[in-house]
């Protein structure tokens, strides 16, 4: 690995709040989209000329939409509960990067332009005019949260800033100054099917070679099926798991089970995705586009049960937003929610986490697990943010915490918890969600991750923890690449079910 | 008579402001529309859950609890000591006085002084703690010496400079019944109430909107069923047809 171009944090033994430097990711900033990609979702090419009128105009239509963000620019009251809670702030030590700040620079337009205070009196209540500093303020700062939403937990009124981002690139994206790694993905994934551009004949190929693993290193044959009408289960699942490492390995896992558990399942070509880059952006015209995918993939195969796998802003989406987005879900009474919702077997939660069907089928003893077969791994649970803070799983409120971990519990003899106040719903995130899993952003991403590598050195130090479980796509290719750059070793971190998979007996 | 009178103006002026932009304020957040389930969770999976999760965050800062745990000592000393001096200046409206507002004039007076500790703390955090200088604006800072300033006056008339509360009294009576009496001539009185008045006038248009700003807000207001029931705005159900 060559050196980095930049000073990776120090890990403390406690955490410590840093001093403010001003301006210290004034150079972060990920590359602008090109005309094509901006173009093909809807949006200008390039910054438009008139971008000053447009985006004050496209903040003025979003507060007729938003009750959060009109709620959230008027509620705030500057009094810094949130300012030592955003993973970025911590890590890098920037102003703008502590959550009020970074709302500020939407707020202070809001005011100048939307409010009696803000027209009369701009310097007492901290109204700006959105100049070209401002709007590329908006750029490098609001490309500089994920979007994890811990400070809407700490929030004396629930400010989320995710609402306040969301809304920020919604405005950059009308004025054509989007962002390419986002904007990139989304039209992939109308073009192709999936996030990472692989056509449906290469995806065959992919599942047939696993299958052809799995066969080699266990002896049974166990499935992966791709457009199988007739299926019970459509397995909606990030396409890192289709090729990616340590994501791979879950895949395999989900097949696994289903096969042990007898379950008749199949993957879709159609909706090879379970990512929804929409909602990074913050527009609920994509996000309803690409979650239709999953409905018209689940009409045309005729399934009972929608099931998601490990993706943390995808299972938000698919919890939270596809009863209202696609009618996945239950308790619609319009004819666009009943054609699905009488198709689905409603004895089921409808969407199920994929940690929903396995920690059912635990309790039901419908798998058996050799736990040794785990007993090299010495296990930690990483809570992703979107699954903490933005989702549920099964019945009770905090199923999003206790389910992944019974099921780890069941199929691994050594677990330990990391320091509370950085798991369950205050977990920080990965560093590298919300859209900002590119390279150019690289040195964000590793500062990002500090208050989570702090923790878990924490428990490596002191029970020997070697391996970090998560659910979510992003937070694995993300730990991938940082923990080196704090003497980890990357195949520390892997997902749930690749724990599931090292340990259950197929045909049991 | 003529401050009398023109206090008259500026205590309508103001309460009319309050009311009427306060009532516009509440209006335009509820009619705007919530389009997608957004609790931040662990979330209440049913109405009265959410209505014990907002009492908790109203009456006791639960989330502020959580984050910082001397912001929230002085935040709630500050507003729980407002509403005692608030409930203590009923006796001001109301003839003949109700009993419990009899019974905590006391309490009235040390909260009175406690909200004056609080609000200096407040003040103090702005000044000293780097990360809250970095955002405070004047009007954060002004909004403080408001309110220090209406303690101030109001600790002043109490314990150094009284004034005839039972002119006080009547003047505030005869406001509410729209015949103005006359008003004592006291320079910390009318201080306090210009500064009252002017809290009052400030309130919609500022960041006291906080208030009413709580209940609206959707990662708290919001009920966990998202898979249950089908949660579609006005908006996005035309995007269906």
């Amino acid at each position: 690995m060559a050196a980095p171009e930049f000073a990776v944090p120090e890990l403390k033994e406690y955490p410590v709040i840093p001093i403010l430097k001003a301006d210290a990711m004034a150079a972060a900033k990920p590359y602008v989209a090109s005309a094509p990609m901006n173009e093909a979702l809807g949006f200008p090419g390039e910054l438009v000329a008139d971008w000053e009128e447009r985006a004050v105009a496209k903040l003025g239509e979003l507060l007729q939409k938003y009750r959060s963000l009109k709620v959230y620019l008027d509620a705030c009251v500057h009094c810094g509960a949130c300012t030592d809670k955003c993973h970025y702030f911590l890590g890098t030590g920037d102003p703008k990067n502590m959550p009020v700040a970074r709302q500020d620079l939407l707020r202070s337009v809001y005011r100048r332009h939307f409010t009696p205070a803000g027209k009369l009196f701009p310097k007492l209540v901290g109204a700006k005019d959105l100049t070209r500093d401002m709007l590329e303020d908006w750029y490098k700062y609001y490309n500089q949260c994920s979007e994890c939403r811990r400070c809407s937990l700490f929030c004396p009124y629930g400010i989320d800033t995710a609402e306040i981002t969301m809304a920020a690139k919604e405005i950059l994206d009308a004025v054509g100054y989007g962002q390419k790694y986002t904007n990139e993905i989304i039209g992939k994934v109308h073009r192709v099917g999936n996030n990472l551009g692989l056509p449906p004949a290469a995806l065959a190929d992919t599942l047939e070679g696993l299958e052809e693993d799995i066969k080699a290193d266990t002896g049974v044959d166990v499935r992966l099926p791709l457009d199988e009408a007739g299926a019970e289960v459509l397995l909606i699942t990030p396409s890192a798991d289709f090729f990616a490492e340590p994501h791979v390995d879950s895949l395999v896992g989900y097949a696994k089970v289903f096969h042990a558990a007898g379950i008749r399942w199949t993957l879709s070509s159609k909706a090879s995705e379970a990512g929804n880059f929409g909602m990074f952006i913050g527009s609920y015209d994509q996000l309803r586009r690409i979650a239709l995918r999953v409905r018209e993939a689940a009409l045309e195969l005729g399934v009972k049960r929608i099931v998601v796998g490990e993706c943390g802003h995808a299972w938000r989406v698919a919890y939270s937003f596809w009863n209202t987005l696609t009618g996945i879900g239950a308790g619609g009474n319009d004819p666009f929610a009943l054609q699905l919702q009488k198709q689905l077997d409603q004895r089921y939660k409808q969407p199920s986490h994929i940690c929903e069907v396995t920690y059912d089928l635990i309790r039901r003893g419908a798998l058996k697990f050799d736990k040794e077969a785990n007993d090299h791994r010495i296990v930690t649970f990483h809570d992703s943010c979107n699954v903490a803070r933005g989702s549920r799983m099964g019945d009770a409120p905090g199923g999003q915490f206790e389910i992944p971990r019974a099921i780890i519990r069941a199929v691994a003899n050594h677990y330990v918890e990391m320091a509370p106040g950085t798991t369950h719903e205050q977990t920080f995130c990965c560093g590298g969600g919300g859209g900002l899993l590119t390279d150019e952003l690289l040195e964000l991403r590793v500062k990002g991750a500090s208050p989570r590598m702090e923790a878990l050195k924490q428990v490596a130090d002191s029970d020997g923890v070697n391996f970090m479980a998560t659910i979510c796509a992003i937070c694995k290719a993300q730990f991938t690449k940082v923990l080196p750059y704090y003497h980890f070793d990357r195949s520390m971190i892997g997902g749930v079910h690749q724990l599931v998979s090292t340990a259950i007996r197929l045909g049991a | 008579m003529t401050s009398a009178y023109a206090f008259a103006a500026l205590f309508y002026a103001a309460a009319a402001l309050l009311v009427g932009g306060l009532a516009y304020k509440i209006y335009d957040f509820a009619r705007t529309p919530a389009p997608l389930k957004i609790p931040t969770t662990p979330a209440p999976t049913t109405r009265g859950g959410v209505a014990l999760r907002l009492l908790r965050e109203v009456a006791l800062f639960e989330s502020l609890f959580r984050s910082n745990l001397w912001l929230w000592l002085f935040g709630i000393l500050f507003h729980g000591a407002l509403l005692l001096v608030l409930a203590r200046h009923l006796r001001y409206f109301t003839e003949p006085v109700w009993a419990p507002v009899i019974w905590l004039q006391p309490f009235g007076i040390y909260a009175g002084l406690a909200m004056a500790v609080a609000l200096a703390a407040l003040w103090a955090r702005r000044f000293l703690v780097e990360r809250i200088r970095y955002i405070s604006t004047p009007s954060d800072h002004l909004m403080l010496a408001l309110l220090l300033g209406i303690g101030a006056t109001g600790l002043g008339m109490k314990f150094f400079m009284h004034t005839d509360v039972v002119a006080v009294k009547a003047y505030f009576l005869g406001l509410l019944r729209f015949d103005i009496q006359p008003l004592p001539a006291h320079p910390g009185l009318y201080l306090h109430l210009i500064l009252v008045a002017l809290l009052m006038a400030v309130f919609p248009f500022s960041k006291l909107l906080h208030a009413p700003g709580v209940f609206f807000s959707p990662t708290r207001n919001q009920v966990d069923d998202p898979r249950e029931k089908r949660h579609l705005a006005p908006w996005a159900a035309k995007l269906e047809s």
